[in-house]
């Protein structure tokens, strides 16, 4: 057990590289309850969320869900998140446990509109199953006719008498579902899926393959590969932000960079044959000279591999670029790689479909 | 937790099998499971000189590189190359064939300042 964003959390039930396996192959099941879920309601929050979000909330039709960012005013990340229209005029946004505090703060000073936004971290709870069987179980646990959600898509459903929102999405790359209930309804309903799906390969997964799926996939973990010192087009992230969409904070300093281009790039790194895996700030260098750190890394269990993620300087930053990772005074060679770094299966059939 | 009654241990979770010139050396039961699942050693090199409490080589788990300290003194006389190939030998069976290295004591009466069996689960115990 580890002490993360202040909850004790597991890094492992049975081991890191079999709960790995089990969401790439079956399914895995979180306990995501750290993560904040704020509520922002009213005439104006739309437009609000617009001036304090890098998406476009325009472009959320009730039931959509869009990842997004929070800017402060110079266009770092204050964190990043997921932005769920649950009716016309109310909004869960869901965000990263050891920023709850700060977002909240921020958000509140941000809003002179006649917006209603309630923190309801200490009241929700959340449970993630990820992976190609997430489907089969889940419909086995909801009672109701209504179908699951489609992908980035969320749906009201009720477990015992209470509230249940159901998001198709996550942060393994697979297909799956983030469940939002009440927290006295967590511990049953975690129990019922763990029932249903356990035949059917279900894992209970900690946070150590939390880690290593998500970085195969590339997604950055703020406080690792985000910062306030970072934009999300240093990040790789120009798809989530819509400068188009009119002026928000962080916009005038996002679009003259979009003009320049970043200065450094997020790269995707795989090393080269068998080393030692990564870890974070183990310095990279190119043509023998220091160019970055790694902000994330580690073995990738589907790859056999070692991965990471380091801001580089752009002129070097396109894939397939040879660099070496220093690890305890001897280098290894890396080359830089698109994300995501491993194609799942169970989304690119879903996209198919 | 696994902790066999022929062994000595380090307050850092190695332990020795004292046995004159080739002494055996690699983690314990606990410090596997601690460590998770072991993707990488970096074993130490054959003919090294290492004092009581010298960092000898690393473990890497998927979660984090571990300093292994040696319990005593002397000189590397083996290394596991077993282990290059499947490192994982460190958690299924950490006193068998996950072994890290041999070492010939420089002075075996060092042997006394580590724990008994005893002494290491109760260690372990108060953690």
């Amino acid at each position: 057990m580890v002490e993360f964003g202040g909850w004790w959390m597991p890094v492992q039930y049975h081991g890191i590289i079999q709960e790995h396996h089990a969401v790439r192959k079956a399914a895995g099941l979180f306990d995501i309850s750290h993560m904040g879920e704020i509520f922002v309601s009213g005439h104006g929050a739309a437009a609000f969320l617009n001036r304090i979000l890098t998406n476009d909330i325009n472009r959320l039709r009730v039931g959509d869900g869009q990842y997004t960012l929070l800017l402060n005013p110079v266009g770092g990340v204050i964190d990043d998140l997921l932005c769920y229209r649950i009716e016309e005029e109310r909004f869960l946004l869901v965000v990263n446990a050891s920023m709850i505090e700060s977002d909240v703060a921020w958000i509140l000073s941000q809003n002179h509109d006649d917006v209603f936004i309630e923190n309801g971290s200490q009241n929700w709870a959340g449970i993630a199953i990820q992976g190609p069987q997430s489907e089969s179980i889940l419909s086995r646990a909801t009672t109701s006719s209504n179908p699951l959600p489609a992908r980035n898509r969320i749906a009201p459903f009720k477990f015992q008498e209470g509230p249940l929102l159901v998001a198709r999405t996550g942060y393994t790359g697979e297909d799956g579902f983030e469940l939002f209930c009440p927290s006295t309804a967590a511990a049953p309903l975690w129990q019922q899926l763990l029932s249903i799906g356990e035949p059917l390969g279900l894992a209970c997964c900690g946070l150590g393959c939390r880690d290593t799926l998500r970085l195969e996939m590339g997604f950055p973990l703020n406080g690792s590969d985000l910062s306030p010192e970072r934009t999300p087009l240093e990040a790789g992230l120009g798809a989530f932000v819509r400068l188009e969409k009119g002026p928000f904070i962080g916009s005038e300093i996002l679009s003259s960079q979009k003009a320049t281009g970043p200065r450094v790039k997020l790269c995707g790194l795989v090393m080269e044959g068998k080393t030692p895996p990564p870890r974070p700030h183990y310095p990279v260098l190119h043509k023998g000279e220091v160019v970055g750190e790694t902000c994330s890394g580690s073995l990738s269990p589907s790859l056999e591999i070692g991965i990471a993620m380091a801001y580089l300087p752009t002129e070097i930053a396109f894939p397939g670029n040879h660099l070496e990772i220093d690890i305890r005074g001897r280098r290894y060679p890396a080359i830089t790689s698109k994300r995501p770094l491993y194609q799942p299966a169970s989304l690119s059939e879903l996209k198919k479909a | 937790m696994n902790i066999p009654s022929d062994l000595l241990f380090a307050t850092t979770h190695e332990w020795i099998r004292p046995a004159g010139e080739k002494s055996t050396v690699g983690i314990s039961d606990h410090a596997q499971h601690e460590l998770t699942d072991v993707v990488y050693v970096e074993l130490p090199t054959v003919g090294t000189r290492v004092e009581t409490g010298q960092q000898v080589c690393v473990v890497e788990s998927v979660k984090a590189a571990s300093d292994i300290y040696s319990p005593a003194s002397g000189t590397v006389e083996a290394v596991n190359e077993a282990l290059s190939a499947d490192p994982s030998l460190i958690n299924s069976d950490p006193y068998g064939a996950g072994w890290i290295f041999k070492l010939s004591l420089s002075n075996p009466a060092e042997l006394q300042t580590l724990k008994s069996p005893t002494t290491y689960e109760a260690q372990l115990k108060g953690e």
